[in-house]
């Protein structure tokens, strides 16, 4: 039952992706140019909301749908790991059009292409696994 | 009808992807798609070479269920949910593209020259699809997210982290696009 809810919100997830072509590498390319208001509107309605949504459930104490506490917890402060993975992630992005929700939607719609991209990404997470004790934090 | 088959305004997409972070809370658990490399990662054995990889991904087999079902959703999107496909970008967006010798913007939803049938005949486009995404994974984990955990997650929780994150992911991009692209199309 949980697992057919989770394969419900990604099928959810994954129309929202296609149909509001964040998927679709244009859109990229012309966010990072500033030449719409497109993806700016999608990002900013969805953090205005979101903010909004995470306050309320944080001072309300709100319990999961299975009753369970639910705990948002605070990221680890730090600056060097966010900036240079940041940027990192920021050449990746504009070069493959496409962040990790994206790809898979996209492999959905039958841009075999992406497969590369998909591979690259795993590679590049196997990367940091191996490299992550030698890399400031 | 005809709205669902047309592509969706930002006003309608940006509310139903905070309703996708709501409900995924709700459940109890978190909306982070990059995680899901990891998991696949561990699953493959990289536990083996890297304690990274040394972690309960059983637990994290919900995400991969969200990912399954992303990857159905682009099928059915595209198949059922679309008259045609094509993304209407800017004038401005579709002439720079024609300077870069990428023709079709304005008329298909992806660059042919990067995700056409001809793809997998051309080293070098491989080579550049392989470099972005070896990138996004790689930037993800060492940013500890991506567009989800960070842009929206991260930001809705009002974390300074994933400012510095998104800040850094903007830069990056407009690295790639305006000085990059000119050197590599």
């Amino acid at each position: 039952m949980r697992s057919l809810s989770y394969l419900l919100v990604g099928i959810f997830f994954g129309i929202v992706m296609f149909k509001s072509e964040a998927a679709s590498w244009f859109r990229i390319y012309e966010m990072f140019r500033f030449e719409a208001f497109h993806m700016y509107g999608i990002i900013g309605s969805a953090l205005l909301l979101g903010i909004v949504f995470t306050q309320w459930v944080k001072r309300k104490g709100v319990k999961s749908v299975y009753g369970e506490k639910i705990s948002i917890v605070d990221k680890k402060m730090s600056f060097a790991r966010y900036a240079i993975g940041g940027v990192l992630f920021g050449l990746g992005w504009g070069l493959a059009g496409a962040c990790p929700g994206p790809m898979y939607t996209l492999l959905g719609a039958g841009f075999l292409p992406i497969l590369v991209v998909i591979f690259g990404a795993l590679l590049g997470t196997l990367a940091y696994g191996l490299l992550k004790n030698r890399l400031p934090h | 009808m005809d709205k669902i088959l047309q592509p969706w305004p930002w006003y309608v997409s940006g509310p139903l992807i905070a309703l996708i972070m709501a409900i995924l809370i709700l459940l109890g658990k978190r909306f982070g798609m990059s995680s899901n490399l990891r998991t696949i990662c561990a699953i493959g054995g990289a536990g083996k070479v890297a304690d990274f990889f040394r972690f309960d991904w059983k637990a994290q087999r919900w995400n991969l269920i969200v990912a399954i079902g992303a990857v159905l959703g682009g099928y059915i999107a595209i198949n059922f949910l679309s008259n045609d496909a094509a993304v209407t970008i800017s004038q401005d967006s579709i002439e720079a593209l024609k300077e870069l010798g990428i023709t079709d913007g304005g008329s298909a939803y992806m660059p042919a020259l990067l995700f056409g049938e001809g793809v997998f005949s051309s080293t070098k486009t491989i080579l550049l699809l392989l470099v972005g995404g070896f990138l996004v994974g790689f930037g993800a984990r060492y940013a500890g997210g991506c567009t989800s955990g960070h842009a929206i997650s991260g930001l809705s929780n009002l974390q300074l982290p994933s400012l510095i994150a998104v800040i850094g992911f903007f830069a990056g991009g407009l690295l790639m696009v305006h000085f990059i692209f000119p050197l590599i199309f």
